[in-house]
């Protein structure tokens, strides 16, 4: 009996494990054989490359959508990496204990704040900031306001991250460093850095997957058109003003009315994001896995 | 220095005077190096604090803001604001009750949807999986496969998961925009949470105790059931809190599954709105900020809340251990 038992657990367990997996492939099926109409009407390079949206003239193409999340996310990692690094540094080493008692424990709770909450921010304070630069046309909403509050939501992703890293390199590096006669900052940047370098760098690359998939944030503050982001003067700088459309935004924002091979094509919005987020976190996980040998 | 006071010939005097002036300017350059090194490692440290207050006061200002300015609109008219449903449409009216009720239907589903199959797999994963290697190469295989997909499934942003939401449980199935579609989704999102954080705990689990038990005569589910998961039991349960406050906050998923009616929702197959979606609709259909800020509030208190549970959970989870 109780081998009847155990022998019929094993098989459910070995069913839900499964089923988790099933999951993944569940999901990677349903949103490429919905999106293959779109892929196969339009064809991959027209999707890719094209740079008008036109739901209601059948004009689909993606590149405003690509250039605007790839924008942001370079103007969130800008912003945020200095910034994000320096204090996994300052956690991990320069740090008293009681600092890093408060602020750890703060920075992990941070990571979990809903991102409408960091976009209702951005709309409430940082978009009336930014709409008194004064250029033409500047309304507040787009990339800069985007990048800003992108930058403060990776922040806690990758200082938890890098922090690990560092405190991983082994005792002993340090101290061999220390007793060459080294002064604690030159260990730091000498040995401790470039020893947890992959592992930094993993940190990076995750936080540039998170802010590619962030979605309600980005609607909430990168104003949505459907533009290839330029400048809006004369002056090239204000291109962080312009106005934009992430690929999560475009598949939130109109999924709920779409139909036909608008609908496709949504879905094809959500397989360039899979594959790119999927590429990312590869690389990501390649270097983890290349620290931990 | 008094060994060298010997009588030496002068040339060779000469050559020790340089010898020492050598020294002593070697000396000082080796000062000046130290304290030129001290100075950087002092100014750089300075950066360092720098950065590390800037990124906490960031953090700590945006959230602090929206804490602030949100307790002011809840304390207007409190306990009210809690307790009576929004109004709908596009007036902002009314408080956030039918929002509380469904944030919370839908973490009792989506968790139960997810906790049996996570913690299910996960056992496998580290129970049954370990023993299977080398005997069976399909099987083997299939476990790396199904740690492949969980990690892939980590990464995956929540947008795609609500994509995938809509097209099978909202239009393919037919469940419509409703409480199931999206606890069905949002299972599917905390999955690898749940898988991971058991995984973690059941590996800590020292093989003593399975030793123990199993020499006890016990099949190897009693072991598991019996003193496996028990000892792993805190772990499993930060995973599962853990993946309440992913719930609790994410908008993404459920902002295409789950429609956004602001009515208490009566049964599996009727739509509503969480807090964190009452907030999105506040904050972009309306431009209520005010109320907008009064939800985040209260959203992110009930973020801090369960940030503390699982704080606690995991202390006692460390102290038994070492009492262990």
């Amino acid at each position: 009996m109780r081998y009847a038992v155990d022998r019929g657990v094993k098989v459910l367990l070995f069913i839900s494990a499964l089923a988790s997996t099933f999951v993944v492939f569940l999901i990677l099926i349903f949103i490429l054989q919905e999106g293959l109409p779109a892929f196969r009407e339009i064809g991959l390079g027209d999707f890719v490359t094209g740079s008008v949206w036109r739901p209601g003239q059948e004009q689909f193409g993606i590149l405003a959508m690509i250039v605007g999340s790839v924008l942001v996310t370079v103007g969130a990692i800008i912003l945020g990496v200095p910034l994000a690094v320096g204090a996994a540094i300052f956690l991990a080493e320069v740090a008293p204990p009681w600092v890093r008692d408060i602020v750890r424990p703060a920075v992990e709770l941070l990571a979990g704040i809903p991102s409408v909450v960091y976009g209702l921010f951005g709309m409430v304070v940082l978009v009336p900031l930014v709409r008194r630069i004064p250029a033409p046309a500047n309304t507040g909403f787009g990339l800069l306001s985007a990048s800003i509050v992108l930058a403060v939501m990776v922040l806690p992703t990758i200082t938890n991250i890098a922090e690990d890293a560092i405190r991983a390199v082994p005792r002993e590096y340090k101290e061999g460093s220390l007793a060459l006669g080294t002064t604690h900052w030159q260990t730091i940047v000498g040995v401790i850095i470039p020893a947890a370098r992959s592992g930094i760098i993993a940190a990076i690359i995750l936080g540039i997957g998170r802010a590619l998939g962030e979605t309600m944030a980005m609607i909430m503050v990168i104003g949505n058109s459907i533009i290839v982001p330029r400048s809006l003067g004369d002056n090239p700088l204000t291109i962080v003003l312009s106005q934009a459309r992430t690929l999560t935004g475009n598949i939130a924002v109109e999924i709920a009315y779409a139909t036909g091979l608008h609908e496709s094509a949504i879905f094809a919005t959500g397989v360039m994001l899979f594959v790119l987020i999927v590429f990312v976190n590869s690389l990501a996980r390649l270097l983890m896995r290349g620290r931990a040998q | 220095m008094s060994k060298e006071k010997v009588t030496v010939h002068p040339r060779v005097s000469f050559g020790l005077e340089a010898h020492r002036a050598d020294r002593k300017a070697l000396a000082l350059r080796e000062q000046a190096n130290i304290a030129c090194r001290h100075l950087s490692q002092k100014v750089a440290f300075g950066l360092l604090w720098l950065t590390g207050l800037v990124a906490v006061a960031v953090l700590v200002l945006v959230v602090a803001y929206v804490v602030l300015q949100g307790w002011k609109v809840v304390r207007v008219d409190f306990p009210d604001f809690l307790l009576t449903p929004p109004r709908g449409g596009l007036s902002a009216e009314g408080g956030i009750s039918t929002t509380i009720v469904t944030t919370f239907y839908l973490v009792l589903l989506t968790i139960g949807i997810a906790t049996p199959l996570g913690v299910g797999a996960a056992v496998y994963l580290v129970e049954y999986a370990g023993e299977m290697r080398g005997r069976s190469g399909l099987i083997s295989r299939l476990v790396g496969v199904v740690r492949f997909g969980v990690e892939l499934l980590a990464g995956v942003p929540s947008i795609i998961f609500g994509l995938f939401g809509y097209a099978l449980f909202v239009s393919a199935m037919h469940l419509g925009f409703s409480l199931l579609s999206a606890a069905l989704a949002g299972a599917c999102l905390v999955l690898p949470v749940i898988i991971r954080a058991s995984e973690e705990a059941l590996c800590a689990v020292p093989r003593c105790y399975r030793e123990g038990s199993l020499a006890l005569g016990t099949t190897q589910w009693q072991t598991v059931w019996k003193v496996v998961l028990p000892a792993a039991l805190p772990g499993i349960i930060t995973g599962i809190v853990l993946s309440v406050g992913r719930v609790v906050s994410e908008t993404a998923v459920f902002y295409v599954t789950l429609g956004g009616s602001h009515h208490l929702p009566t049964s599996l197959f009727s739509g509503g709105r969480t807090m964190a979606l009452h907030l999105y609709y506040l904050a972009m259909d309306t431009r209520a900020f005010d109320k907008a800020m009064g939800t985040g509030a209260v959203l992110v208190v009930t973020i801090v809340l369960i940030n503390l549970a699982i704080n606690s959970v995991s202390r006692r989870l460390t102290a038994g251990l070492k009492g262990g």
